[in-house]
């Protein structure tokens, strides 16, 4: 039973996948069948998180191949929370509803590709095993590129080109750092890497593969000076399809960044974290201009993804146990944030019909709630208290603040005002406002998009005020980051023996 | 054998990076293919195949004596091989069907196309 | 362009391509082959068709849909792991059945992990069938 449960939120999306397939070929729609899986993967995760909470790490290993021999497939806290969120996502997601055209092989195989997207995200969250991740990987990537361009139009496959072309070299970046990395140390798991690679007194290759593995993962995550195909290709796709990619892919960049540099490449292996923080800085900063200057919706809320990932990556090249938390907390945060705010803008397009904020107005008269809806997130993203973004960030600036780090703090409080600045921004034009002359608006949607974002909002809700609650998880699963002697042992330990 | 192997692979990544600069969105492509060849060769040189017997089963369908290569850097190739193969055909049918709504393959024409 | 030659050949050709495509797949447990390269020659057998430009069949089982392959493949694949998941051990785990003796194959062993490459077998096939019909309904454009 343990072992089930472990596996349960990578195999229920896989044979959903599989039935989807099934039903799509004799011509039945899909999406009460996919919305229930999404559904009962989510009380799994519930059941999941749960478990690890009290009863510590869960592992199961793959073909009864023990590790490090083989694959295993690791369930600790973060793993587990990181799971029940992207669960929660891509129920939200499926709720608020995914456009599809008609149905059987007309529907362009939607229901299908984002089981296949939560089985990728599902599996990278749970590997415990460097090779295995960038196979899950690849599975996230082909369904979220064929979902980006299936509407087949000029305009997403532009965007989607840039996006599949720079995945696939960091594709490549991530295979050349692990093929170097089991040509040194001859294990591709996680926990025994940690182990080996101390072992090893070589900066010059700790520092080699741990930057190609570095690069491969920011141009996942979306960090500076790798983010151009994000805010390219987001917004073109489908508003549902992008709130879905703004909440998860480039998190599993994150999970991996910090997965990665918290237990194998850490400075006590002699990998010098300077540089990230500097490239987390970076990234803020150029990720909250191009928000400044942008007045697409969608475009918008596209560059303040890149920025957010810039505090996260900056809380895992600070390190200490504080800063790990409030990273985790930071991208639990964010996840449920922002794809609210990506949903609040797909209402706002379809409504209008145009994503440009300079067109919309009134929306505050006519739509109180969907005023609400968009004002919950975006104070929580623009760090204003009692809500869950102030918490993230006031616990990443006392890291920083406990290991002096001035800079980030000065460049952390700046971008902060500028995000809050451009959330005023569609505030003021698309709620504040008055509708100006000649905005057509449509009648008012059937009710499923505003239980989805009434869903994030009380999400947003929970993180705040039960934020203590919360950012204990996130402190136990930060000290077992933070002390890997944990997370070895219970993956070479292994009890299901 | 193995300063060969590791000269190759430095062209085949040269080669690569060479034709990923190109406009042409057809040669991006050929790039990325000559990328995925060079980390497998790498992946391959991972284990120091040239010096060592067959991994695991020789041609008898015996287990080769000691000194075999180590069988899992030629699984990872597999799984490598079979991933580039799926999604440089994806890619493949993109690029096409780009070329032909767009009427071009120059990766700027295409995003000019874009932005009207 | 169209060859009724080669549409000829292919009734010939396609049924040994698949056998021996099926004889690739049972040998790649331990010898060179497996399912990836068992379904590409499989694969190769239906692609004669598209390559005299008449089409697949309208009938028989060169006329399957390639999506029947990916659904089987894919299901066929996840359902050899849950035999080690019902026994309480890992997902995967492989289990054999007794050797027997088979004349013209030798030893025959039977278990999951032939399943499972039966499954790949499978999704290669459907893989290949989908791209082949993919890239000609691009040419109609």
């Amino acid at each position: 039973m343990n072992d089930l449960m472990v596996i349960a939120p990578i195999l229920l999306p896989l044979m959903t996948l599989i039935l989807c397939l099934g039903l799509e070929m004799s011509g039945k729609r899909t999406g009460m069948v996919s919305l229930i899986s999404v559904g009962v993967t989510l009380a799994v995760a519930t059941g999941l998180v749960m478990r690890v909470a009290s009863g510590g790490t869960l592992t199961m290993a793959v073909g009864g191949w023990q590790p490090p021999f083989g694959i295993v497939i690791v369930a600790d806290l973060l793993a587990a929370l990181m799971v029940w969120i992207s669960a929660f996502v891509v129920l939200a997601v499926m709720v608020y509803g995914v456009k599809g055209r008609g149905h059987g092989h007309q529907s362009g195989h939607a229901q299908v590709l984002i089981q296949g997207l939560l089985l990728g995200v599902n599996g990278s969250f749970l590997t415990g095993d460097l090779f295995n991740l960038y196979v899950w990987f690849e599975v996230m990537l082909i369904s979220s590129f064929v979902l980006m361009v299936r509407e087949k139009g000029i305009k997403q496959l532009g965007g989607g080109l840039i996006y599949v072309i720079l995945n696939l070299l960091a594709s490549a970046m991530f295979l050349c750092g692990a093929g170097m990395l089991y040509g040194e140390l001859g294990t591709l798991n996680f926990a025994d890497m940690a182990v080996k690679l101390s072992a090893v007194d070589d900066p010059a290759f700790v520092n080699t593969t741990g930057s190609l593995l570095f690069v491969a993962f920011a141009a996942k995550a979306g960090l500076f000076p790798f983010f151009f195909w994000l805010p390219a290709s987001y917004h073109r796709a489908d508003p549902a399809l992008s709130a879905l990619f703004a909440g998860l892919l480039t998190k599993v960049g994150v999970y991996a960044l910090l997965r990665t540099f918290s237990l194998v490449f850490t400075d006590a292996n002699g990998f010098s974290s300077d540089i990230i923080l500097y490239i987390s800085m970076a990234t803020m900063i150029v990720g909250v201009l191009g928000a400044v200057a942008q007045y697409n919706v969608r475009r918008l809320l596209a560059f303040h993804i890149i920025s957010q990932i810039g505090y996260m990556v900056a809380g895992i090249a600070i390190g200490t146990p504080l800063a790990l938390a409030s990273v985790i907390f930071y991208t639990l945060h964010h996840i449920a944030v922002k794809t609210c705010l990506f949903l609040v803008g797909g209402v706002l397009e379809m409504r209008t019909g145009s994503p440009d904020i300079r067109t919309h107005g009134g929306f505050y008269k006519t739509d109180p709630w969907l005023a609400v809806g968009f004002l919950i997130p975006a104070l929580s993203l623009g760090g204003i208290p009692p809500l869950s973004g102030f918490w993230a960030k006031l616990n990443l600036m006392q890291a920083g603040v406990d290991t002096k780090e001035w800079l980030f703090i000065g460049v952390g409080l700046g971008v902060g005002i500028l995000t809050l600045f451009s959330m005023v921004k569609i505030w003021n034009e698309s709620f504040w406002k008055d509708a100006p002359e000649g905005m057509e608006r449509n009648s008012l949607w059937p009710g499923k998009p505003y239980a989805a974002i009434f869903g994030f909002c009380c999400l947003t809700l929970v993180f705040s005020f039960y934020g203590k609650f919360v950012f204990g998880l996130c402190e136990d699963a930060a000290d077992a980051l933070h002390d890997p002697r944990v997370y070895i042992e219970s993956v070479m330990g292994g009890e299901d023996k | 054998m193995i300063t060969v192997l590791c000269i190759l692979i430095g062209l085949i990544f040269a080669g690569a990076t060479f034709c990923l600069l190109r406009r042409s969105l057809m040669r991006v492509l050929i790039g990325i293919l000559l990328l995925g060849h060079g980390v497998n060769l790498l992946l391959l040189a991972s284990s120091d195949p040239i010096s060592r017997n067959v991994a695991i089963l020789g041609e008898d369908g015996l287990p080769t004596a000691a000194g075999s290569a180590d069988p899992l850097p030629q699984a990872l190739i597999l799984t490598a091989i079979v991933i580039g193969f799926g999604l440089s055909v994806f890619t493949l049918v993109l690029a096409r069907s780009a070329y032909m709504r767009g009427g071009s393959d120059d990766m700027r024409e295409l995003e000019r196309e874009e932005e009207v | 362009m169209k060859s009724h030659l080669l549409l000829v050949a292919s009734r010939f050709l396609s049924w040994p391509f698949f056998i021996l495509s099926i004889w690739i797949l049972y040998r790649g447990h331990n010898l060179p082959g497996g399912g990836f390269i068992g379904g590409l020659v499989g694969a190769s057998g239906f692609l004669f068709y598209d390559l005299s430009g008449y089409g697949r069949p309208k009938q028989g089982f060169f006329s399957l849909k390639p999506f029947s392959f990916l659904t089987a493949g894919l299901g066929t694949a996840v359902l050899s792991g849950l035999p080690g998941l019902l026994a309480g051990k890992g997902f995967m785990t492989a289990f054999w059945l007794p050797g027997f003796k088979l004349p013209l194959l030798g030893s025959v062993h039977l278990g999951t992990p032939l399943v499972f490459d039966i499954g790949v077998y499978l999704t290669v096939i459907g893989f290949i069938l989908l791209l082949a019909d993919t890239l000609a309904e691009e040419e109609k454009l």
